[in-house]
């Protein structure tokens, strides 16, 4: 980026060329392309670092995911796949307009910029409306990072009152942002500010599109909720107890549903480490206990065990049960770490095409000097190139 | 930009511009392009690919990064200097991904619970010293 208060005269003098040094060419440039292909490496540079800074988080996806490939298949239900496609589909359209924007910016189409810059930040306030549905949503039922994991299958949404207002807390900040914006809106235009009213009508655009964002995830959320989730949450029993069992044995339907309630309250949660111990079998003593234990549950429940230890009338195989706060809760603690800094990103992004949609009102930008808008676009373009790895690795994995 | 050959001689100020606008068509072509795609690996995920599905969708995902980084980002007429520094940190994200996968994937085990810490736990199943177990 260049201080273009550089006074041209001085660049003038102490570099003695006989062309005139436009007011916006720093005075240590000799060219206006000079400057643009110097910011232009600067702001690659930046990117590579972001590239790198979030191949840390994406190795401890990788890690986790090949360790317990389970836990990520089952809690990957718990996220919202047409909240996140929606998500996906903004991010590529702001993606366009801000592609757009620097064209606008190249052939000095005024308007067209700060239109395009607008319908960017537009863009980028839905999907953060729909991230805070998204994000209170998960925080009233409990799914939590590893260590505040509170999720209890029997009870997936706790009454509200029982929980911080979490999408009001997340919203707070936007609807003052609104108010303030709305004032600066209003008193523009009383005082006759012809310049602060330009740039204030499209913000308050801006900042009612978070609250369309918000609206957009409600409508979503709880069209799946209806759909979706019946079969994951709607037990007739009220005793659902791993969730994340979406395909119950077939043959077990039915009559089993009660063992496996009776099983998921005898069991403690280690019994997942037991099976996966008892997959080797060499381990002849965990196999065996894990069989008592199977035997012992199954005669407490409805089924009965015969002579030889066979179990009639249970479910043969049972899946792992993944909800426990130690497995679910990693995957939680990388699905906000990730998508939280993605998101931050966004809040990063928003500010600085917030001071692009000023300079974009007062004109600042030429054939020769579009430089800003062209490296904010190439930072935004690398948010959004994250979030399309992010999408399917976090919300589509089966 | 791609025009060396003018700036030997002179400055960009007298009329030849180093700005290349990227046209409607394109812009318009590139992300009907990339929404074509998100719904391609949407519908896929509704079939099971088994092994071949974190493939599918990184091949998905890597096709629709290449676009936004030819297109919407410039790169095809850009320096190709900005382009390899760029491409160039992906080396090194692999390098980085891979090492420290396989190594977790080849040590990792060492700090699973050993069967004979567990053994009390079968033998009482209320003995909850493994709950901390990963």
């Amino acid at each position: 980026m260049s201080t273009i208060e550089a006074s041209p005269e001085v660049g003038h003098d102490e570099h003695g060329h006989d062309h005139d040094h436009p007011p916006f060419l720093a005075h240590h440039f000799d060219t206006p392309e000079q400057q643009f292909d110097s910011g232009k490496l600067g702001i690659w540079l930046f990117l590579v670092t972001e590239v790198l800074f979030f191949s840390g988080m994406f190795c401890a996806y990788a890690i986790f995911r090949a360790l317990r490939p389970e836990v990520f298949e089952g809690c990957s239900q718990f996220l919202n796949t047409k909240l996140g496609a929606i998500n996906t589909g903004v991010l590529l359209f702001s993606s366009l307009t801000m592609a757009w924007a620097v064209r606008c910016s190249q052939l000095e189409q005024h308007k067209g910029l700060v239109g395009t810059l607008a319908a960017t930040l537009s863009c980028a306030m839905i999907f953060l409306g729909v991230k805070a549905i998204e994000y209170s949503h998960k925080f009233g039922m409990g799914l939590l990072p590893a260590g505040l994991f509170a999720y209890d299958p029997s009870n997936p949404h706790p009454d509200p009152a029982g929980h911080p207002p979490y999408l009001a807390y997340i919203c707070a900040p936007f609807a003052l942002a609104l108010a303030g914006v709305l004032v600066w809106l209003v008193v523009s235009a009383v005082t006759g500010n012809k310049f602060q009213f330009a740039i204030a009508k499209p913000l308050s655009v801006v900042c009612v599109c978070f609250f369309v964002g918000v609206g957009l995830g409600t409508f979503l959320e709880s069209g799946e909720e209806s759909a979706d989730h019946v079969d994951v949450h709607a037990d007739p029993n009220g005793l659902a107890t791993a969730s994340v069992m979406l395909e119950a044995e077939e043959s077990a339907a039915a009559d089993a549903a009660p063992a496996i309630a009776a099983s998921g309250a005898m069991i403690p949660v280690d019994e997942s480490v037991l099976e996966i111990l008892a997959t080797d079998p060499t381990n002849v003593g965990v196999v065996s206990g894990l069989n008592a234990l199977e035997q012992q549950t199954a005669a407490a429940g409805t089924s009965t065990v015969t002579g030889d230890g066979a179990i009639l009338g249970a479910i043969t195989t049972t899946e792992i049960d993944v909800m426990t706060p130690t497995t679910a809760g990693v995957f939680f603690s990388i699905y906000y770490c990730m998508t939280g800094i993605h998101a931050i990103h966004i809040l990063a992004g928003i500010g600085v095409l917030v001071w692009l949609l000023v300079r974009a009102v007062r004109q600042d930008f030429n054939r020769q000097y579009f430089g800003p808008v062209d490296y904010v676009g190439l930072y935004w373009h690398l948010v959004d190139l994250i979030w399309i790895y992010l999408f399917p690795l976090l919300y589509l994995i089966r | 930009m791609s025009s060396h050959a003018h700036s030997e001689d002179g400055h960009s100020s007298d009329g030849h511009d180093f700005a290349h606008p990227m046209s409607v068509q394109t812009l318009l072509a590139v992300f009907f392009a990339l929404t074509f795609l998100t719904v391609i690996t949407v519908a896929q995920a509704s079939f099971d690919f088994g092994a071949f599905e974190v493939a599918t969708v990184m091949f998905i995902a890597t096709v629709k990064a290449v676009l936004v980084m030819a297109f919407f980002m410039h790169m095809l007429a850009d320096k190709p200097f900005n382009a390899i520094i760029f491409i160039g940190s992906f080396v090194f994200v692999g390098l980085f991904v891979i090492f420290t996968l396989g190594d977790s994937l080849m040590t990792s085990h060492s700090f699973e619970p050993r069967v004979e810490e567990l053994a009390p736990a079968v033998a009482e199943p209320t003995i909850t010293t493994v709950d901390g177990a990963p």
